[in-house]
């Protein structure tokens, strides 16, 4: 006997979150020609109250053990997009049979009934028109199945994690292999609600109690528990398995599915993890895909995956609407030209003598270590043949945990070379950090030294392994390790001459980590032309030409040698603590290559200018030798500037504004900076100088809310979000579909009827400030941390710099406390005098007094639209100290926003 | 215009009479005492004398009603009598004598639950979790005012916070005499951030809601200058202004909640003559941040302040509560 659906006893629709007119039961035959009934949740009573009509119809499948209410944000999202007058999505999620409150049919389906079964019931909902196929866990697979078979009617598929193929030789996610063992299977999943129970842990946050009773509401016997244990036992596990065949099918069916595709991803899956993301993407190039860093198997409860399927979708209906408009528009933007390729110097010096890279203190050896063109050149050749022998092909991604030096240097222009993707972390990110970022960018190897080996093996990131160097027979083991570069430069060496495949200019060539002071760390995209353009544009700006030489005291410069055709020089200094640069290694360094460019972080040249005594009269007449000068990486002070220039005073001290996604987007000097200060007015800020060749810099103006939205201008005077496009902008973010998408602009207005494309990649770069009249940038802060006063928005740093005038006051912070739009605007100060060590520890966080609160107060009147409403002093501001020991106003803001209301006045 | 202010003797009421007799408006004022406002025809008695009350409205095109008990402690009852009945019955004679215009002068408090209020606008006045017996009668009062809000008569409730000046016998005169009896403590950390009102701003709010009672009747506006402080410096700007020594004792703003409902507790048993020196509702009121969201009221009634915190405090040290 089948146990008919409950509906008449439960209200489906009586669930949190759950419209009741959404439920109904619908009926008919199913893949066997059987009468079945299955319960719905559908939103088309939502529009026709609206009096909208559908653009298309979301069919959403629910996974093993869920049920439809998964959905049940989609359809309130979509009804109330409908009822604002947006466009309009019917959307119709399906119990599948045996699941939620359709029939218990005693049946254990396999996949191809259920492919079968879903056509059958989305008839029976009476779905017209186009579709667009929504799916979860083994409903992904489900809905992809009903997708590969109805591509006259889709208009676009998604998914969140699923898989669509096992792939061979791998094992089953170890979870699943313990839900089918014998004795366990029909006990976890059937007899007890262990599965369930498990898979609704599996939610970050937790669920709350009404939902997780929703989620476990249709399975509350075992008998209505059958369809649990029947999907488990129909996941395939070998070639011989019943649905096997089915699966394949399907997978190989998704090769030739040229709709929209996304993947919505929880990385924090123990069962379909990053490697079934890989699969998909392999099958779909054209995938679009967000992965939702720190979120998990059930994604729709743990982030807002309808708030991402109907902008995805949005943006799908666009296109289509654009194409109907006019199709000979191509909605591509415009790629970059070619430029030289980045190995071209070590192609044209394969047989000079010269001297490439020099290592003045290199990690195994003692005294300088010189290696000439011709070595670089084929060291750089054997890599690439011996990693291509190794199995490494073109688009694979190589991550690289080797310290900056000249095997870091010899395999990454390898990995160019061939058209692997270089995986390039910091490991300033932590090994929190570095496991998210390599996790995932998804390697499918990892080249590293002792430390990054051991840090892959105990954290689990995937890929096969490379040591740099040959290891102990049990370290070897241990690590995982297949290789060595010697052993694969051995193996290159033998193949030399073999033709290797080349990368084309928009072939992906590294993913570069950002520092991850907003959120998790972002992976982002270059391309081949676009590191090209890098280079091209820090040749142009800083006169470095081939045959000339630079000191690399900043790692990345070290790498970019090559490619500019420069000898370069890495100073006696561990490369990864910068500070540990002495003047007298830096003269050295400039002396070994005569050097006359030299590139600093701003932690070395504090130390260069606090250890300058030591320095000889050789040592000084070899740093007046130097022409230019260049802090990178961080911020740097004018007076630190002013310092290394007089150990340098041949040269001219640059520092440039860029981001991980735009490295080099403007460039000053210590002069300009001077002599922009002195005729600087309000708004204030730092002044970050004119943009470098190639590079164009708008800003979009503020409205009261702090959103950007202002049409794209040159204008001097305009605050607002600091725009940039350059051929050398980044080309994406990986795997972060929303964040490219937010990131990226068009020169119009925002919601302006303006043209969607102009040929520009404009990225949104986070910061605010203007231009000024002498085409000079201002950075005035973080767009996050304006403050939006009803008086007008205040951006931070120029109202800082003006408290700071305050003798008193040590450093300052400007935030925002209040609902957005009626912000009060408060000061938060570190006094001089609590920095006297002994009354530090004493001091407490507080009000300011009269006297201070006044000062600040007079000195802002002028500059911002709104009054300070409160003075705030503590011992020490926050700081986030990863980040180039900025003071992190978003902590200081929370904490303000506490001890204004009320709340205790503790420390920030 | 015909305008009929009551409580027109009070610090309020006699700024905003002043001010629509500068306007131009017929001012006349129904209170107990002389409200000496020069160009503004007295009439003597009280809002909760059925006749008089009837007497005073006739002929006018508008009435603003101030008068109220405002106090921090007495007997339940009056605050019912004259806050709520004195209400009413100055609804019914505008009904009986074809008044357009009603502005309720009303307070926030009428929708302060006792927490932090962080940049809201106005909610809804609610009686039943008002704090204090000052702050129930006004909620209901302005209730049964909105309430009455049609096409023949527009009912403007407004709600300045905090009103202050020179001349202040309510705010200002509590503050600076008990510092300088050293009775004024600190509630914690005093950062707390409060908006206030200067005096003249509330006039001038008061008497723009009577000229765009057309447009925005039915409605409530929490008025105030827009410039939240924290409280402690608020305070000491007061003292200062009065010349007297702000206060630098401080008690936790818990115990002081406490000492305020024992407080209260005690003066309704035995009512003295003098004002408790705490109640709870004052300990919440010093120890939480109350600042609202002055857009809508603003752009609404056409209105923004004339006089910021701090020339109003300079004004306070050149006025008579400095003497």
């Amino acid at each position: 006997m089948t146990e008919r659906s409950p509906a008449g006893v439960v209200d489906p629709g009586s669930f949190e979150g759950v419209e009741p007119s959404w439920s109904r039961l619908v009926t008919a035959p199913d893949a066997d020609g059987v009468e079945r009934t299955w319960h719905v949740l559908d939103n088309a009573g939502d529009l026709a109250s609206a009096g909208a009509a559908p653009v298309a119809t979301i069919v959403c499948v629910h996974g093993n053990p869920t049920w439809s209410y998964l959905w049940r944000s989609v359809l309130a999202a979509a009804s109330a997009q409908a009822a604002g007058g947006g466009r309009a999505w019917r959307v119709v999620a399906v119990d599948q049979l045996d699941m939620g409150w359709s029939e218990r049919t005693g049946t254990r389906r396999r996949l191809a009934q259920r492919v079968r079964d879903l056509d059958a019931v989305v008839r029976a909902a009476g779905v017209e028109g186009p579709v667009v196929t929504l799916g979860h866990d083994w409903g992904g697979v489900v809905s992809l199945g009903w997708a590969v078979d109805h591509r006259d009617e889709l208009l676009a598929s998604a998914v969140l994690n699923t898989a669509v193929h096992q792939p061979e030789g791998t094992p089953v996610p170890a979870p699943l292999r313990l839900a089918l063992a014998r004795g366990v299977h029909g006990l976890g999943t059937e007899r007890t609600t262990a599965f369930l129970d498990t898979t609704l842990a599996l939610a970050h946050p937790r669920l709350t109690p009404g939902v997780r009773a929703a989620y476990r509401a249709p399975y509350r016997t075992a008998a209505r528990r059958g369809g649990i244990a029947a999907f488990v036992a129909d996941i395939p596990v070998d070639a011989d398995h019943p649905s096997a065949g089915e699966l394949d099918r399907i997978a190989q069916g998704l090769r030739t599915l040229d709709v929209p595709a996304l993947a919505l991803w929880g990385p924090r899956d123990p069962i379909f993890s990053d490697r079934y993301l890989d699969d998909l993407r392999e099958r779909l190039p054209h995938l679009d895909v967000h992965r939702f860093e720190g979120a998990g198997h059930l994604l729709a409860e743990d982030v807002d995956v309808a708030g991402a399927v109907l902008t995805w979708l949005g943006d799908v209906a666009d296109r289509r609407e654009d194409r109907d408009a006019s199709p000979a528009a191509d909605a591509r933007p415009a790629r970059e030209p070619a430029t030289a390729r980045l190995w071209a110097h070590l192609d044209a010096l394969r047989d000079d003598e010269g001297t490439a890279l020099v290592e003045m203190a290199p990690p195994r050896g003692a005294g300088p270590r010189t290696v000439s063109w011709r070595l670089l050149a084929r060291r750089v050749d054997e890599i690439a043949r011996g990693l291509h022998a190794f199995g490494v092909r073109p688009g694979d991604r190589v991550s690289l945990l080797v310290p900056p030096g000249a095997d870091l240097t010899g395999v990454l222009y390898a990995c160019l070379r061939l058209g692997a993707v270089v995986v390039v972390a910091d490991a300033g990110l932590g090994l929190r950090g570095l496991t998210r970022a390599v996790r995932g960018a998804r390697p499918d190897v990892v080249v590293g030294a002792v430390p990054g080996l051991a840090a892959a093996r105990a954290l689990g990131w995937p890929g096969r392994r490379i040591a740099t160097h040959p290891l102990p027979r049990a370290t070897t083991a241990a690590l995982g390790v297949e290789t060595t570069l010697v052993d694969l430069a051995s193996l290159g060496a033998a193949m030399r001459g073999a033709p290797l495949p080349e990368p084309a200019q928009d072939d992906v060539a590294a993913v570069l980590f950002t520092s991850g002071s907003t959120g998790p760390a972002k992976g982002v995209v270059y391309t081949h032309a676009q590191l090209g353009a890098v280079r091209d544009a820090l040749a142009a700006r800083y006169g470095i030409a081939p045959g000339g030489s630079l000191v690399a005291g900043f790692a990345p410069f070290a790498l970019l040698g090559p490619a500019l055709g420069a000898r370069t020089v890495t100073p006696d200094m561990d490369v990864t603590a910068p500070r540990t640069l002495t003047a007298r290694a830096l003269a050295d360094a400039v002396a070994a290559a005569d050097a006359r460019v030299v590139f600093l972080s701003p932690a070395a040249v504090a130390n260069v200018v606090a250890t300058a005594d030591a320095l000889g009269a050789e040592d000084r007449a070899a740093l007046a030798g130097v022409g230019t000068f260049l802090s990178a990486g961080a911020p740097v002070s004018l007076a630190l500037l002013d310092a290394v220039g007089r150990l340098m005073p041949g040269a001219e001290a640059h520092t440039p504004y860029g981001m991980t996604e735009g490295l080099l987007m403007t460039d000053v000097t210590a002069q300009e900076i001077r002599a922009a200060q002195a005729g600087a007015a309000a708004p204030g800020g730092v002044c970050v100088g004119r943009p470098v060749p190639g590079v164009r810099v708008r800003v979009s103006a503020l409205d009261g809310d702090g959103r950007a939205v202002g049409e794209l201008t040159a204008d001097a005077g305009v605050t607002g979000e600091v725009v940039v496009d350059a051929p050398h902008v980044k080309d994406r973010y990986d795997a972060l579909w929303l964040t490219e998408r937010a990131s990226r602009r068009t020169a119009g207005p925002v919601d302006g009827a303006a043209a969607r494309t102009d040929g520009a990649r404009w990225h949104r770069t986070g910061d605010v400030g203007h231009l000024d009249a002498a085409g000079r940038l201002w950075i005035e802060g973080r767009l996050a941390h304006v403050v939006t006063t009803p008086d007008g928005v205040v951006t931070p740093v120029g109202p800082e710099q003006a408290a700071e005038q305050v003798a008193q006051v040590h450093r300052a912070a400007v935030v925002g406390v209040g609902p957005a739009g009626v912000q009060q605007l408060v000061v938060v100060v570190e006094t001089v005098g609590d920095r006297h060590s002994a009354r530090r520890r004493r001091a407490r966080p507080r009000l300011a007094g009269p006297g201070l609160a006044e000062q600040v107060r007079e000195r802002l009147r002028e500059r911002v639209p709104a009054s300070v409403a409160a003075v705030l002093v503590v011992p020490v501001l926050p700081t986030d100290v990863r980040h180039n020991s900025k003071v992190d106003r978003a902590r200081v803001a929370a904490w303000a926003e506490g001890v204004l209301s009320g709340g205790r006045m503790v420390a920030p | 215009m015909r305008v009929l202010v009551t409580g027109a003797s009070g610090f309020l009421g006699r700024a905003v009479a002043a001010r629509l007799v500068a306007q131009g408006h017929r001012v006349s004022t129904l209170q107990r005492t002389s409200s000496t406002v020069r160009g503004a025809a007295d009439i003597l008695g009280t809002v909760t004398d059925g006749p008089v009350v009837a007497r005073a409205v006739a002929g006018h095109d508008a009435v603003v009603h101030l008068a109220a008990k405002v106090s921090l402690a007495g007997d339940p009852a009056d605050f019912e009598r004259v806050n709520v009945g004195g209400t009413r019955l100055l609804l019914d004679a505008a009904a009986a004598a074809g008044v357009g215009r009603f502005v309720q002068v009303s307070s926030p408090s009428v929708a302060h639950h006792g927490a932090s209020i962080v940049g809201e606008d106005a909610a809804p006045a609610d009686p039943a979790r008002a704090r204090g017996d000052y702050a129930r009668t006004k909620a209901a009062a302005e209730l049964l005012a909105l309430g009455r809000d049609a096409a023949d008569l527009h009912v403007v409730a407004v709600r300045p916070h905090l009103v202050w000046g020179p001349g202040d016998t309510q705010l200002v005169r509590r503050v600076v005499e008990r510092a300088r009896a050293g009775r004024l403590p600190l509630l914690g950390h005093g950062a707390a951030l409060i908006d206030s009102t200067y005096v003249d701003n509330a006039a001038g709010a008061v008497a723009a809601a009577l000229g765009a009672a057309d447009r925005v009747h039915g409605r409530a506006y929490v008025v105030t200058n827009g410039e939240p402080r924290p409280v402690a410096e608020l305070l000491a700007g007061i003292c200062r202004a009065a010349g007297v020594r702000p206060p630098a004792w401080r008690v936790p703003p818990a115990l002081a909640r406490a000492a305020g409902g024992a407080v209260e507790l005690a003066w309704r048993v035995r009512p003295g003559t003098d004002e408790p020196p705490m109640t709870r509702f004052l300990a919440e009121q010093l120890s939480t941040a109350h600042w609202f969201d002055q857009r809508r009221t603003r752009r609404d009634l056409g209105w923004s302040p004339e006089v910021s915190v701090d020339e109003g405090l300079a004004r306070l040290a050149g006025g008579p509560a400095g003497s």
